[in-house]
């Protein structure tokens, strides 16, 4: 399996600097936004991002809720391999509130539908927006599309988006595999 | 993902230690889920589920339901005093019929021991044991677990006391299953009648002195007197059984600890325990029936992931 870095720790940094100016400029100071970040990979992302909201540009009391989606997934006894669900955490109605969905990588589109499907379990959001890490266009299942993005990729569908963290592998970076 | 190692869960006796932390994690996640404002998944949307009862039961079917529901499988209901068990048909038949229907689970009751274990030889869908005569009662065993691990945070070196009618109960033998297979020490403790003869062999050991067992003992489980399983009469009278095996408030604060009272109900209050008991903040009877039905979701999750 080979390896080929498409973003450093560098590239990263400047994209969650980028995000978090463009959701500043959507939600103004975040008093009616929450973030979710969807459970187990999104929540790095989600993490890092509301960190540096916080101590780069005074943003405060910022809601972040962590959905696992495993219950929701539409491939149900369709996988050869059943999912390990992750823990839940949002102690937060998101009624009437603008939600933003945060996820590292967006590909068929499938686990942002389960996401949709999860989020009328907690109310129902003034809007729901979506945020990731990296695109892969041209390989959606669904018609969905993030309203922020990192950064878009055409990795063909044999090839695998790897992002890994400091907190995980200790580094940032991502990577495109070959399967 | 680990998966279950068994097709059909029809006892304690067949699964592992793997297993049973599995649908403990499993359970974790459905609690959250059965506290949210709205209670449901879709996970199980194509799944049907039978609930076949061949024998009275108001909490363990209620709550299975429950479980299906929050789960999204549709529900068909069946209780024996209705249907054409009554008119000579055999279980096969009877569950036959059913299948033909396309139902994916069977949740069965039944009178006779083993019943689950002759359905699955025989037919082609998961089955859930929910009481097979004096034989198991697997997800009341794990919910019984499940909630000392959540009272006490591990189950392995804890001991527990089954207080009872221990020779006609399948919650207890289950539950001996379970505990053994977790790591706990377990006793029984009863009159000698309601004893079976050889039941040291499964690794417990006996006590006839109830005060004895309670100073021992972590957690008490006390079971209900199922009178209507007894051919003969076991002891003398229900107040000379409520003197020497039922447990009330002067008893608990006399022991030299606290310990914690669990009753898999239906309680007969004022028999093996009191109201004061069974409404006092050692008892975690109402949280062994919440959950019930967390446990239940996540057998049924766990087995439904394997329906092909």
């Amino acid at each position: 399996m080979s390896a080929k870095a498409l973003l450093n720790a560098k590239d990263i940094e400047i994209i969650l600097h980028r995000l978090a100016c463009q959701l500043i400029e959507n939600h103004d100071d975040f008093s009616n936004t929450v973030f979710i970040g969807l459970q187990p990979r999104g929540a790095y992302l989600a993490n890092r991002l509301l960190q540096l909201l916080e101590k780069e540009y005074n943003a405060k009391d910022l809601q972040l809720g962590l959905l696992d989606i495993t219950f929701y997934r539409d491939d149900f006894r369709r996988r050869d391999e059943p999912l390990t669900a992750t823990k839940t955490e949002i102690d937060f109605l998101i009624e009437d509130k603008k939600v933003v969905i945060i996820d590292d990588v967006l590909y068929s589109g499938r686990s942002v539908s389960a996401a949709l499907t999860a989020m009328q379990s907690f109310g129902r959001p003034k809007n729901i927006e979506l945020l990731v890490l990296i695109d892969r266009r041209f390989s959606r299942h669904l018609p969905i599309q993030p309203n922020y993005k990192g950064r878009q990729v055409d990795a063909i569908n044999k090839e695998k988006v790897l992002v890994t963290w400091t907190e995980t592998h200790n580094e940032d970076a991502v990577y495109i595999e070959q399967k | 993902m680990d998966q279950l190692s068994v097709q059909h869960l029809l006892g304690i006796k067949y699964l592992n230690t793997n297993d049973i932390d599995l649908i403990f994690k499993t359970a974790d996640h459905f609690k959250e889920v059965i506290n949210r404002p709205i209670k449901k998944v879709p996970s199980l949307r194509d799944i049907t589920i039978a609930n076949l009862f061949f024998e009275n039961s108001t909490r363990t079917k209620l709550s299975f339901e429950l479980a299906e529901k929050r789960l999204s499988a549709d529900v068909i209901n069946f209780s024996a005093g209705q249907s054409s068990v009554k008119k000579g048909e055999t279980l096969i038949d009877t569950v036959n019929n059913i299948l033909s229907m396309k139902v994916d689970m069977v949740v069965m009751r039944h009178p006779n021991p083993g019943a689950g274990v002759l359905l699955s030889k025989h037919i082609n869908a998961a089955i859930i044991n929910a009481g097979d005569g004096a034989h198991e009662h697997p997800t009341q065993a794990l919910l019984d677990s499940y909630s000392i691990r959540e009272r006490l945070g591990d189950v392995a070196g804890k001991k527990v006391v089954i207080v009872g009618d221990i020779l006609h109960s399948r919650v207890a033998l289950s539950n001996i299953y379970a505990l053994k297979l977790q790591g706990a020490e377990v006793m029984v403790c009863g009159p000698k009648t309601l004893i079976p003869k050889h039941i040291a062999s499964l690794g417990v050991t006996v006590e006839t002195d109830l005060r004895k067992a309670l100073n021992w003992c972590d957690v008490a489980n006390m079971l209900r007197v199922q009178n209507e399983r007894m051919d003969i009469s076991y002891f003398p009278s229900t107040r000379e059984y409520t003197q020497l095996y039922g447990v009330n408030m002067d008893l608990l604060n006399s022991l030299d600890k606290e310990i914690v009272i669990m009753h898999p109900g239906p309680i007969n209050r004022g028999v093996e325990i009191t109201s004061e008991v069974a409404d006092s903040n050692q008892s975690i009877i109402l949280n062994q029936v919440e959950n019930g039905v967390a446990i239940r979701m996540a057998v049924i999750y766990l087995l439904a992931s394997k329906i092909k």
